[in-house]
C-alpha cells in the first residue's frame, strides 16, 4: 500500500483526539494519521502537525524534554508542517505567557497577551470591552496562499486563545485576524504553514485547511 | 468583522437517549444524541453542549461511548457536563472527544478541583456550570444563590461571588442556569445573566428559560451573554439553528452564518 503517513506530534500536552479524527476524516484513506512522539516515524512522515493546547511553559519544557524541538527543525527544512493554536505560538521567538518563555524562533515576532481590559478600536462594537480569552468563530482575511484553497475568504474559524502572535516580518501573515487589535490568524514561510485557530473545530471550513495540508507539496 | 454571538443546542442525555425535562420533571424523549448532534452540526450550530444526566455507573460508560460517536462527526467544539468530579473524569471526557468540560456540584463540594482542573488541562477546557435561583424578595436588590440536586438543595453560595472566584480559579467559561426560568419558556433571566456576564472577564453562556427565538436575541442583547444556550425549542422541531441565526442577525447580532 503507497499510503502516506501524516504525524501529529505528540508531546505530552493532551487532547490530540480532535484533530486526529479531522484529519483521518479528510484524508480518503490515503494517508494514515499517527499520534506520535517517536522522531523516527516523525521524520518518515509525509505531512507533520504540531497541534498544542495549554501553557506555553509546559509546552516547551515537554518540547524540549521530549526532543521535538530537534525534530520540528528538521522537519522545518523538510516537509509540510502545520502548527496548530499554541503549536503556531511555539514558532515563534518568545512568548509572554507564563512570565516570559523562549519559543522555538522559527518566525520572527512574539506572542502577546490580549490583556485584562482588551477594548474593541473599530467597527460596530467600538469602545466595547472584550472578554479574554478569544473565545469563538471569528474571520480570518486571506493572503494568497494554497492553503486557502476552496476556501471562502473571511470564513469564520473557532478561536480559543488569551495570547496572540505579533509578526514581525508582515510578508510572512497568511491570514490577518482582529480580536480588539489586529493579529497573525495564520502565519507561513516555505513548507510551514501554522493557525491561531482550531481547524479541527472549524467545522467546513476547517475541515477544507486540513485537506489542503493533506494535499500540499509545501511550496508557496 | 468581530466575533460572533454563538448558538449552543444543548442535549440532555439519560442511559444514552436525549432527553429534555419541563423544571427536571416531565420528561420527553427526543431522541439518539449522535443523531440529534449531526442535525445541529448541518444547521449550523457553533458548538454543542451534552449533558449526561445519568446516575448509574453503567450508564457513564454509555456516555463515554456517545461522546465518542459525536466526536467522530462533528467537528464543532464539544462540551460534556454532568458528573464531572475528578481529574480522572475530565481526561476521559476529553480522550473520547470532548473539548471542555462542565464542572458543577463538584466546585461546590471542593472549589480546589477547579484550579487543578484548569492548571492540568488548561483554562480553555474547563467550564464552570452554575445553577441559580433567585433569593431576593420583589422590591429587595438581586440576589441569586446556587442551588444543587436538580434545584432543590440550597447552598448559600451568591452566584455573582462564585463566578467571580471560579473564574480566578481558572474557569474559562461560565454556563449559567437559571433554576426558575428553566423550562419554562418564558425567556432567560435577563438581570441574572447581565449581573454575571459584567461581573467575570470571560465568556459567560446564558441558559434556561428559551421558548421562542426572541428569546435568544435578547439573551445576548439585554443579558450581554457572549453565547446562548437552548433545547427543546431545537430538539422539537420547533425551530432549526440557522432560523434562530437569522433572526438573531436581523437585530444586528453579528452571527456565524
Amino acid at each position: 500500500m503507497s499510503s502516506k503517513i501524516c504525524a501529529v506530534i505528540d508531546y505530552g500536552m493532551g487532547n490530540l483526539h480532535s484533530a486526529s479524527k479531522a484529519l483521518e476524516h479528510v484524508s480518503n484513506h490515503n494517508t494514515q494519521v499517527l499520534v506520535t512522539s517517536d522522531p523516527d516515524i516523525i521524520r518518515k512522515a509525509d505531512h507533520v502537525v504540531l497541534p498544542g493546547v495549554g501553557a506555553m511553559r509546559d509546552c516547551m519544557s515537554e518540547i524540549k524534554r521530549m526532543g521535538v524541538d530537534q525534530v520540528v527543525a528538521e522537519v522545518a527544512k523538510t516537509k509540510p508542517l502545520l502548527g496548530i493554536c499554541v503549536g503556531m505560538q511555539a514558532l515563534m521567538n518568545h512568548s509572554e505567557e507564563n512570565n516570559g518563555v523562549e519559543c522555538l524562533k522559527h518566525f520572527d515576532g512574539d506572542v502577546k497577551f490580549f490583556g485584562d481590559n482588551l477594548i474593541e478600536s473599530q467597527g460596530t462594537q467600538a469602545g466595547e470591552k472584550l472578554k479574554v480569552p478569544h473565545m469563538g468563530w471569528n474571520q480570518v482575511k486571506q493572503v494568497a496562499h494554497p492553503m486557502w484553497n476552496n476556501i471562502e475568504d473571511n470564513s469564520r474559524f473557532y478561536f480559543v486563545h488569551s495570547y496572540f502572535v505579533d509578526a514581525n516580518n508582515k510578508d510572512q501573515i497568511k491570514g490577518h485576524g482582529h480580536y480588539g487589535k489586529d493579529f497573525a490568524a495564520a502565519i507561513g514561510q516555505d513548507n510551514i504553514f501554522a493557525v491561531q485557530f482550531h481547524p479541527e473545530k472549524s467545522h467546513t471550513a476547517g475541515l477544507q485547511l486540513l485537506k489542503n495540508f493533506l494535499e500540499w507539496n509545501g511550496q508557496d | 468583522m468581530g466575533l460572533a454571538k454563538r448558538i449552543i443546542p444543548c442535549l440532555d442525555v439519560e442511559n444514552g437517549r436525549v432527553v429534555k425535562g419541563v423544571q427536571f420533571l416531565d420528561i420527553r424523549d427526543a431522541g439518539d444524541p449522535v443523531e440529534v448532534a449531526k442535525r445541529y452540526d448541518e444547521q449550523g450550530a457553533d458548538e454543542i453542549t451534552f449533558l449526561d444526566i445519568t446516575a448509574s455507573h453503567h450508564g457513564r460508560e454509555t456516555t463515554i461511548h456517545t461522546v465518542e460517536a459525536i466526536a467522530e462527526q462533528v467537528f464543532i467544539p464539544l462540551t460534556v457536563g454532568g458528573g464531572i468530579r475528578t481529574v480522572d473524569d475530565i481526561r476521559n471526557m476529553l480522550n473520547a472527544g470532548a473539548d471542555k468540560t462542565a464542572i458543577n456540584s463538584a466546585a461546590i463540594y471542593n472549589p480546589e478541583f477547579v484550579k487543578e482542573a484548569a492548571e492540568k488541562f488548561g483554562s480553555q477546557c474547563i467550564v464552570i456550570a452554575i445553577d441559580a435561583k433567585k433569593v431576593s424578595a420583589e422590591g429587595e436588590p438581586n440576589k441569586w444563590e446556587i442551588f444543587t440536586h436538580g434545584g432543590r438543595k440550597p447552598t448559600g453560595i451568591d452566584v455573582i461571588e462564585w463566578a467571580i472566584k471560579m473564574t480566578n480559579y481558572g474557569a474559562g467559561e461560565v454556563l449559567l442556569t437559571s433554576m426558575d426560568q428553566d423550562g419554562v419558556k418564558s425567556g432567560f433571566d435577563i438581570e441574572l445573566t447581565r449581573a454575571v456576564s459584567e461581573a467575570v472577564n470571560v465568556p459567560v453562556i446564558a441558559s434556561g428559560g428559551v421558548g421562542n427565538l426572541q428569546h435568544l436575541a435578547d439573551g445576548i442583547t439585554e443579558g450581554k451573554a457572549d453565547a446562548v444556550l437552548a433545547a427543546s425549542i431545537f430538539h422539537f422541531g420547533e425551530h432549526t439553528v440557522e432560523e434562530a441565526k437569522k433572526h438573531m442577525q436581523e437585530q444586528g447580532i453579528e452571527v456565524r452564518l
